[in-house]
């Protein structure tokens, strides 16, 4: 029973508040919301912040419920397990997310993000402004615009690790961080 | 006998609800209740009411608003005069964004069409994704806070 300590620690230290593990979907992605908003709004967290978090938020669920790929379990059966997790740390909050690829969808997911982290606030808007106009929506009913969208509201770099899981596959972990207070730097 | 009777009860309104769909379809009304994820639209010619408002992040962006979109086809060989389209949306995610797109370039080749953008008074982002709907469509947009 040690690990339950352990896992509750780990949140402690990691300035975690939120975790969810398990299948995603459009369900699990509205209860998570329900949640998130409830504790931000005891937190009196000013309204400006609390709508780029939810917006992150629904963003980062909305892609795993998309685009999460199925990892077939030792008994065989299929799981579209994944990990989201909220952070508040003294000066941000952090929205993170892990999923699992295939690795052959890795070279194209780098792409596009590393094209994001090396645009600053007004390169990032033309992006946005070049996808939406050019897109049609994907199979999966994406618009090819939440790391875009995600990065706009964050205002900072995008964070984001591949972990090898097997041959086949790899765990995509993003980290989103949405500064507390507001144009801190503009200010300062 | 209860179990079939209460299918034939079932069967008995959901033609009523065809029913009063087709009667809707006549008056050219097209009336969707908000929920938590879905944004609330009211598309009525007769009283000149073109609203979507709320929160709109649906499962299936594309599925929600294509009667929205089938319904602007069919407004856009008899519209109105001047058609004052109004969004005061509290939340979309990106696939919404293009759809709300999509509603904006079938409002484009109907004449008279304004755009009334709402957004809360404290909610830049909100004002500030109006503003570039607006570059990227040709229609005139009114500002307006709530």
């Amino acid at each position: 029973m040690r690990f339950i300590y352990d896992l509750h620690q780990s949140m402690i230290t990691h300035n975690v508040i939120l975790i969810y593990e398990g299948d995603f979907t459009q369900e699990t992605t509205k209860s998570i919301l329900t949640m998130a908003e409830r504790n931000l709004e005891s937190s009196g967290e000013e309204s400006g912040i609390k709508k780029r978090i939810f917006n992150v938020m629904v963003e980062a669920l909305q892609n795993i419920v998309k685009h999460s790929d199925e990892v077939e379990q030792q008994d065989k059966s299929k799981s579209h397990a994944a990990i989201f997790l909220i952070g508040n740390e003294q000066s941000r909050y952090s929205i993170m997310s892990g999923n699992p690829v295939r690795k052959e969808n890795i070279p194209t997911l780098k792409t596009a993000l590393e094209r994001i982290n090396s645009l600053d606030k007004d390169g990032l808007k033309e992006l946005y402004k070049e996808i939406i106009k050019n897109t049609t929506l994907s199979e999966k009913g994406g618009a090819g615009l939440g790391f875009v969208d995600m990065a706009r509201k964050s205002g900072e770099k995008l964070e984001w690790d591949f972990v090898d899981v097997s041959d086949e596959l790899s765990f995509f972990c993003l980290k989103v961080n949405i500064a507390r207070i507001k144009e801190a730097v503009a200010l300062a | 006998m209860p179990e079939s009777k209460h299918c034939q009860n079932k069967r008995g309104s959901s033609i009523s609800i065809i029913l009063i769909l087709k009667t809707i379809s006549k008056m050219e009304i097209l009336n969707i209740e908000g929920a938590e994820d879905t944004p609330k639209i009211i598309l009525d010619r007769t009283n000149g009411i073109f609203e979507i408002s709320g929160r709109s992040l649906p499962e299936d962006s594309a599925e929600f608003y294509k009667p929205v979109l089938e319904w602007l086809k069919s407004y856009s060989g008899k519209s109105n005069d001047s058609t004052d389209f109004v969004f005061k949306l509290e939340y979309f995610n990106t696939a919404s964004s293009k759809l709300i797109l999509d509603v904006l370039s079938s409002l484009e080749s109907i004449g008279g069409t304004t755009i009334q953008w709402y957004h809360h008074e404290d909610d830049e982002d909100m004002q500030e994704a109006g503003q570039e709907f607006s570059e990227l469509v040709e229609i005139p947009f009114e500002f307006k806070t709530y």
